[in-house]
């Protein structure tokens, strides 16, 4: 049943009202500012499920806090708001519970790596069957904009008044260091290359990231001389390059420097723990 | 033992291996958990028993994570539960309040230990008590309970599964290390006696679109879908309406929080459970918990032997508190004596609803148990006037 249902998925291919199906447009107008990326991101994933067939009834979105936290709650699927920086661990949770279940953590730069840091250390670590999508606004925008985990050296942000001094996140870099099996990079303005990305992602076995670039105009913009969402985007398309097989040193977000996007790392082969689990139990009752 | 989910018959059990089995025998199939002193033993014995019956046990990197977990797996279908002792039942904490906003079922077992902070981390306490009501933000009810025996740890924690399923609600399942690693027997009775007694959820009937927290029945408890069978559910820590959708009104606040507030109020008479010793002719009860009950039941006798006319009142349900049964009992007995392994918690509990009688505080601060002397000791100053 569930084939016949897939199939029918792929007759919808692209079909725009399949995708709104797949909005709670109820809710509408959302909280997120003109300008705000988080929407695109958001479409990208629908598509992205859409174009693999993927059952939505099967699919589940975990969010933390903050604008993108906000998420879960424009998607008619099954998705869950939870607590600051704790999305993945209840991915984690879920999955395990029911290994059919398609799980999304859709979250922000702060909510995944500040707060949350420690979980997405370890479910990298186990290679946790889930897709984490971060959404990297370089600030936290809902709470007005202070510096974070990611904030760029010399951004100004309501907490970094004297420009950050701090030194942010190589995110990818990061993820590639703990084995994560899929690691990409986009920004919102590479929507077709995000939407394959977050594709690929979602069937592939284990633990996948994705960063996405993605302007906050409201709260990060308008500190920081990119106050027009245009001009954000514009920036984004000119000062982004497209290499799969950058350095950690080029994966950096430096003043003065392009935004190095791309598929950073796609393996296979490594198992992930509900495989180990399902072993493990074949394995004691000696099947 | 391969593939036992119950085993049945005698045997001479810890404490925790006792909260692990029950748990086990309760239908729990997803464990996740920290290590920590005195409760690791639980983690241990589901680490080694839940392969063996198609469960999950996973380690996860911290008390926040396994509590966010065992929510996840609660809400994908599966009676889900951890354990810890107060430095991590502090941590789970943030995560226990968003379950009861989802109004997720699970347990959380706290074998507690001398606090604050790190304090004893092998000796005995019972000084988290207000914590498990008041931990998390925010006004909200709670369901706790509370065994004396390695025995009663068994059953009991099938009654707190039975009580999460019933009332979608987080149970914390209050133990003493005293208990947690006190070997006594314990007789597990027949799987078919078990399953009579087991509680499941209730799940939405299928007729038209399902609303997450649409409250048709009397119990104030909405039926819950699981993640994957079509619901499209949404489901938020935030203050949400009838469809779960976040509604940031004051009245969607009144309405919300009464009823998490009124669901388990209301039947606090209901499941009240607890043990009452020589207080038919008392005229002055001990009301204790847990190890303490125990010597508390030695104090009384020693206060019967020295013509005193004393009684005991052992609480096994903590929260929500059984004011009903002190409020009768303040009817009949002239004081109370509240005997714990702290400076003063049940104690306020009793002291409200035991007016106008006195209620003397015999405390403890950790470490070591209450010696029945000082119990004895307790219900001749109260009696004094």
């Amino acid at each position: 049943m569930m084939a016949a249902k897939a199939r029918g998925l792929m007759e919808f291919r692209d079909n725009k009202e399949l995708i709104e199906s797949l909005i709670r447009t109820d809710r509408l107008p959302h909280v997120w500012c003109s300008g705000c990326g988080i929407g695109i991101v958001m479409s990208a994933y629908l598509h992205a499920l859409v174009k693999e067939g993927i059952d939505p009834d099967k699919a589940v979105v975990v969010s933390g806090i903050g604008c993108s936290g906000r998420a879960a709650g424009y998607v008619r699927l099954d998705s869950f708001h939870t607590t600051h920086g704790r999305p993945i661990p209840f991915a984690v949770g879920l999955k395990l519970a029911n290994p059919e279940l398609n799980v999304t953590v859709f979250s922000g730069d702060g909510d995944l790596f500040s707060i949350g840091g420690n979980h997405i250390l370890h479910a990298a670590r186990r290679n946790n069957d889930i897709t984490v999508i971060c959404i990297n606004n370089y600030n936290y925008g809902m709470t007005g904009g202070q510096g974070g985990p990611t904030t760029p050296e010399g951004a100004y942000t309501t907490t970094t008044p004297y420009g950050n001094y701090e030194r942010p996140f190589n995110l990818p870099h990061l993820m590639i260091s703990l084995e994560t099996p899929y690691v990409a990079r986009w920004t919102v303005v590479h929507v077709r290359r995000l939407t394959e990305s977050i594709r690929e992602a979602l069937t592939k076995k284990g633990f996948a990231f994705i960063e996405v670039i993605s302007p906050c105009p409201t709260a990060y913009g308008r500190r920081n001389a990119m106050r027009d969402p245009l001009e954000l985007m514009r920036f984004f398309q000119e000062n982004s390059v497209i290499k799969h097989d950058a350095s950690f040193e080029e994966m950096a977000i430096l003043p003065g420097k392009p935004i190095v996007v791309g598929k950073f790392r796609d393996v296979e082969g490594i198992k992930t723990y509900e495989e180990r689990v399902e072993e493990l139990i074949r394995r004691v009752n000696g099947a | 033992m391969k593939g036992r989910a119950l085993m049945e018959g005698a045997h001479y059990w810890s404490g925790d291996i006792a909260a692990a089995e029950g748990a086990i025998a309760a239908g729990c199939r997803f464990y996740g958990g920290y290590p920590i002193t005195p409760s690791s033993e639980i983690a241990e014995r589901m680490a080694l028993r839940l392969p063996q019956v198609g469960g999950v046990f996973i380690q996860m990197e911290d008390e926040i994570a396994s509590m966010a977990a065992i929510l996840g797996a609660s809400w994908a279908g599966k009676k889900a539960m951890t354990a810890t002792s107060g430095p991590g039942f502090s941590l789970m904490l943030e995560n226990i309040g968003l379950g009861v906003m989802m109004e997720t079922p699970c347990v959380i077992v706290n074998v507690q230990r001398g606090a604050p902070s790190t304090g004893l981390p092998t000796m005995v306490g019972q000084s988290d008590m207000m914590q498990a009501k008041w931990g998390s933000h925010g006004s909200y009810e709670i369901i706790a309970l509370y065994p004396n025996s390695v025995q009663e740890t068994f059953d009991l924690i099938i009654e707190a599964f039975n009580l999460a399923e019933r009332y979608r609600v987080p149970v914390v399942y209050l133990m003493d290390e005293s208990i947690g690693h006190l070997f006594e027997k314990v007789t597990v009775p027949p799987e078919d006696e078990i399953e009579k007694r087991l509680v499941y959820r209730k799940r939405p009937n299928g007729g038209g679109a399902y609303l997450p927290y649409l409250v048709e029945d009397e119990d104030l408890v909405p039926p819950m879908a699981i993640a994957g069978e079509g619901a499209r559910m949404h489901i938020t820590g935030l203050t949400h309406d009838e469809r779960g959708y976040p509604s940031m009104t004051a009245e969607a606040q009144e309405k919300l929080v009464r009823r998490l507030n009124e669901k388990i109020r209301r039947v606090r008479e209901k499941i009240t459970m607890v043990e009452e010793y020589m207080l038919e002719d008392a005229d002055v009860a001990v009301v204790s918990f847990g190890i303490t009950s125990r010597v508390a039941k030695r104090a009384v006798d020693i206060a019967r032997g020295d013509g005193i006319k004393a009684g005991m009142l052992r609480l096994k349900t903590i929260w929500p508190f059984p004011e009903h049964v002190i409020r009768r009992l303040a009817e009949s007995v002239k004081a109370f004596v509240v005997a714990e392994i702290n400076y003063g918690q049940i104690y306020y509990e009793v002291e409200r609803c035991a007016c106008p009688r006195k209620v003397l505080l015999v405390p403890k601060m950790g470490g070591a148990v209450h010696r029945p002397e000082e119990i004895v000791a307790g219900i001749k100053e109260v009696l004094r006037g």
